[in-house]
């Protein structure tokens, strides 16, 4: 019940969030809605016992990356003139009814199909996935250490190659 | 307990929204955003489909992709900079460079 109900108004929350990331005009509020959405899918994380991975989205998410997009807006200004004119006119027409069409087969295919969304699933309360920084350190450190180095590799050519392109044009001028 | 399906109904909207967005807006930032959005229904199916099969191994998978997230929005917002000093502009109709 607690569960349906935060599901519901998260829900909406995200939904809103992201709608405002689509339509709004100015990007700062792009942004605010992004941090609605983000905010929102990290209680549905807790909701669904992912503790951990909720308090990583909201520390490295909504921290982090949502500060570094407000620094850059900040940076290069608020750009107000988007132009709404489409270069290729029929495009938009084009894309809109294809989604409509693959909507409708979605639909269709999760409401009357023989269609179960996840295969096998155990409707019992879950025990195993009690997200606590133990039980996602367990698997993190032992079957996917190969990954978790390579990510900490990731993470050090992405600063490295970001470092590279702050100083490109500094050094070629 | 809420039914799998919800969740993945949810995160089915987002990754639609997302997806219209990156294929309307033409403020790089925005596209940026947008591509955030999928990123996270995509972690939203996976965190419910670990709990549904209760299985840990979807969380952790959220971990990996939240990290290379973080490390795509470093470089990705780097270069929106640096275009940004030699265009004066974030709209990607604008740009052209790398026509053949």
């Amino acid at each position: 019940m607690v569960e349906a109900l935060l599901f519901v108004v998260l829900g909406l929350a995200t939904l809103v969030g992201a709608v405002t990331v689509v339509v709004a005009r100015n990007p700062v509020h792009s942004a605010l809605g992004l941090l609605a959405t983000l905010l929102g899918v990290a209680v549905l994380y807790v909701v669904q016992l992912a503790h951990l991975v909720a308090a990583v989205q909201v520390i490295v998410y909504a921290g982090a990356v949502l500060t570094l997009f407000l620094f850059v807006i900040m940076l290069i200004g608020v750009d107000e003139d988007e132009s709404r004119e489409e270069a290729l006119p029929y495009q938009r027409w084009i894309v809109g009814g294809l989604s409509v069409v693959i909507i409708l087969f979605a639909g269709g295919l999760a409401l009357f199909g023989n269609f179960e969304w996840v295969p096998a699933a155990t409707s019992s309360l879950p025990s195993a996935t009690n997200g606590t920084v133990e039980a996602v350190a367990g698997p993190l450190f032992t079957d996917w250490v190969l990954a978790f180095e390579a990510t900490a590799l990731l993470l050090t050519i992405a600063a490295a190659g970001a470092i590279a392109l702050a100083h490109y044009r500094r050094r070629e001028a | 307990m809420v039914d799998v399906a919800w969740y993945m109904s949810l995160a089915g909207a987002l990754f639609f929204i997302g997806a219209v967005g990156l294929l309307l807006r033409r403020n790089a930032l925005v596209m940026f955003m947008c591509i955030e959005l999928m990123l996270n229904a995509v972690n939203l199916t996976l965190i419910s489909t670990g709990r549904a099969l209760n299985d840990i191994n979807g969380q952790v998978a959220v971990f990996f992709i939240l990290v290379v997230a973080a490390a795509e929005v470093v470089v990705g917002l780097a270069i929106i900079v640096s275009i940004f000093r030699i265009r004066s502009s974030a709209s990607v109709d604008e740009l052209s460079e790398l026509r053949g």
